[in-house]
């Protein structure tokens, strides 16, 4: 018998995410942790025909987030197709009700949520700068030769943590190699990158914000242990990594379809059978207008599903049905 | 003289009014795209504001359709944007394009001067023209933006998507044709009335939000990356504090009378801000905190890069907003803007007021930022 579900979906600029949830108790139930690699939609195919492959489900409802969330809502026919900071704040109250403070760290934003009650009441997000998120951790893993996931372990063994020079990735790179040459070891060095990424985040992201307990720490890069503990010293306080630390924005996404699909109807899934499909986007220039926008079709086995990218509106249909759902459920919640 | 001039919104709908009942041949540049701002950054320093860098674009564009004069706002304004006609005139200078500047100042400054720039511009038409051009780009100035008030009320209600921007741009193109003060105010009420009829009966009640900030950023929806519409789109019934027409009436005539003084801005930013820190920053200060005693669910501010007034409105709003009680999401924009980002806050910011007002009590507001 196929077991009711709820699926969150959450591709992101580095990882796409899947995660199920039970329908009844809201657990989850199968979660997927994959790599984007430049190619959201055969991610999402491969993700999504992992999911499928490990039981029988029944989906209720669909939500999309990241930043490919208009993609993904489109493939999937998702239910609510939200933004990262709603999903991801959603999330962290599932799994703990009196957090007032996330700290989300993804491939290549960061992220502070701040809640007060259970309400979302102020967010800030990197804007100009991506020095401390997921992806330069990752290219300074590779540069060094270290697997990614061990890079938090070495970093915790760093009894006198070096200072790097955190505002700019390209010149704490140059510190790093300065302080490695000057024959530095290495578990020092990445303490000391830990702590200069989370001075640059507390000081750029985190500026002027009221951090209260209870902190959440999610997003890809919370696996990272020596993230972890450098937010503890410099808070002073405990950091909490959640079990799901790496879907959370998924979770946030079946959550919200969940909260969605209580009010209306059928699911608009179109069901784990698009993992068959093949979806072959073509690019166009416009040239009705100087803005020469790059509009998108989105093509599923030859049918044109959806199309955007204009300025004016004219070739941005597809899409509008779910920001219009969306909106209209934002209305709905008010 | 063919006269050209930089873009702000629809106000061209106004200045060809004007040019044109003065007898004037005109080129109204093509609106501001993306082509205006690579040209208009190719040529202007790069630590200005965009306002500048999207004028000397359109200048630029303008005199490739043949114009050989330039008009434009000048004043030892609160702003660098005073400056702006001297800086645009060295720079097209620069690139061998010798074209005459009409610099109109602000009456008190320096009335000799201004006289002599409108002198050639009125010796065509006479002084009859003028007061008739003047009435009449008054009045398009006052229908624009009315009809857009309206579309703003509109956007969130409608009942099938889009249909309100594609019949304000229909309005506000049948107003251009337009040639007696009669005519425009009927036309005016009548599309102001079919977008009305655009919005479904049975809305619920959306999210309120204003709009202060920087009056250029305000004004060019190619600049704020339309952001009306896209809030609109969100469901939010959009108030824009800043007004054309109003700013006029009270900035240049009745200033210029002596007669307008900015007693309520100051009285609505007194504790914050004591002074007019240039530009629209008192405004921007006042505005919120106004905005917040009339109910609004949130304010979002926007402002181009390197805007000073505006930044120091910026370290001001969090202590309106946590004060007053209204959540204000500051937005900057420049030609490095993007857009994926800028939605995903606008969405997020959405979100966060529509749960506020689910949540009711109990939420504490902050000033979100765009860092």
């Amino acid at each position: 018998m196929s077991r009711p579900v709820y699926l969150g979906v959450d591709v992101g600029s580095v990882s796409t995410n899947v995660a199920l949830l039970d329908a009844e108790c809201l657990k989850v139930v199968e979660k997927v942790y994959f790599r984007t690699q430049g190619q959201p939609i055969l991610s999402l195919q491969r993700a999504l025909s992992q999911i499928a492959g490990r039981g029988q489900w029944q989906v209720l409802g669909v939500g999309a987030t990241g930043s490919a969330r208009r993609l993904a809502g489109v493939i999937l026919g998702a239910d609510v197709v939200k933004n990262e900071i709603t999903a991801h704040a959603l999330a962290a109250l599932h799994v703990e009700k009196a957090v007032q403070t996330i700290i989300e760290i993804g491939g290549q934003d960061s992220k502070l949520i701040i809640l007060r009650n259970g309400v979302v009441t102020d967010f800030a997000m990197n804007t100009v700068c991506a020095a401390g998120t997921g992806s330069f951790l990752d290219q300074q893993a590779a540069r060094l030769g270290i697997p990614i996931e061990e890079f938090g372990e070495i970093a915790l063994k760093g009894r006198h943590p070096v200072r790097i020079a955190g505002r700019c990735t390209v010149f704490a790179e140059s510190d790093m190699i300065h302080k490695q040459q000057l024959g530095h070891n290495l578990a020092d060095i990445l303490a000391g990158l830990c702590d200069a990424m989370v001075r640059n985040y507390l000081n750029n992201v985190g500026k002027g914000k009221e951090i209260r307990e209870k902190i959440i720490f999610q997003g890809g890069v919370a696996a990272n242990k020596g993230m972890r503990k450098a937010f503890e010293s410099a808070l002073g306080t405990e950091v909490t990594v959640p079990e799901h630390y790496d879907v959370m924005g998924a979770i946030g996404a079946a959550l919200l379809a969940a909260e969605h699909l209580q009010s209306s109807k059928r699911t608009s899934f179109h069901g784990f059978t698009i993992t068959e499909s093949v979806y072959q986007n073509q690019s166009r220039d416009c040239r009705d207008c100087p803005n020469n926008c790059e509009l998108v079709d989105i093509v599923k086995d030859g049918e044109v599903i959806a199309s955007w990218g204009s300025r004016c509106g004219k070739a941005d249909w597809g899409l509008d049905q779910i920001s219009r759902e969306a909106s209209a459920f934002s209305a709905m919640m008010s | 003289m063919k006269i050209t001039f930089p873009h702000m919104g629809n106000l061209y709908i106004a200045i060809e009014a004007l040019l044109g009942e003065l007898g004037h041949e005109f080129v109204v540049p093509p609106k501001s795209s993306k082509r205006t701002l690579t040209l208009g950054t190719k040529y202007s320093p790069e630590t200005i504001c965009l306002p500048l860098k999207l004028g000397v674009g359109n200048l630029l564009e303008g005199i490739e359709l043949g114009a050989d004069t330039a008009l434009m706002v000048g004043g030892r304004g609160p702003c660098r944007l005073g400056y702006y006609a001297a800086l645009q005139q060295e720079i097209l200078y620069d690139l061998g394009k010798e074209i005459n500047f009409i610099v109109l100042d602000h009456p008190k400054e320096d009335f000799t001067r201004l006289k002599s720039q409108v002198v050639p511009l009125v010796q065509k038409g006479g002084l009859r023209a003028l007061a008739k051009g003047v009435a009449l780009a008054w009045e398009k100035l006052k229908a624009v933006e009315k009809l857009e008030r309206t579309a703003h009320f509109v956007r969130p209600r409608e009942a099938k998507p889009r249909a309100t921007t594609q019949a304000l741009n229909r309005a506000l193109q049948e107003l251009r044709r337009l040639g007696s003060i009669r005519d425009i105010r009927r036309r005016c009420r009548e599309e102001c009335d079919n977008l009305l009829a655009l919005a479904s009966t049975n809305a619920q009640r959306p999210i309120k939000v204003g709009i202060v900030g920087e009056i250029y950023t305000i004004l060019e929806p190619f600049a704020n990356l339309d952001l009306e519409e896209r809030l609109g789109y969100l469901g939010v019934e959009v108030f824009r504090t800043v007004s054309l027409a109003r700013w006029l009436r009270n900035n240049v005539i009745l200033s210029s009378l002596g007669l307008y003084r900015s007693w309520k801005l100051r009285i609505n930013a007194r504790g914050y801000l004591r002074a007019p820190v240039g530009g629209h920053g008192l405004d921007t200060v006042a505005q919120t905190a106004a905005l917040a005693c009339k109910g609004y669910d949130g304010a979002v501010h926007i402002l181009p890069f390197t805007c000073m007034p505006e930044i120091v409105a910026q370290c001001v709003l969090p202590n309106v907003s946590s004060d007053c009680r209204i959540p204000v999401l500051s937005l900057v924009v420049d030609e490095h803007t993007g857009e994926t980002g800028f939605q995903t806050r606008l969405e997020a910011f959405v979100d966060l007021l529509s749960r506020q007002r689910k949540g009711g009590a109990g939420y504490e507001p902050a000033c979100l930022s765009w860092s």
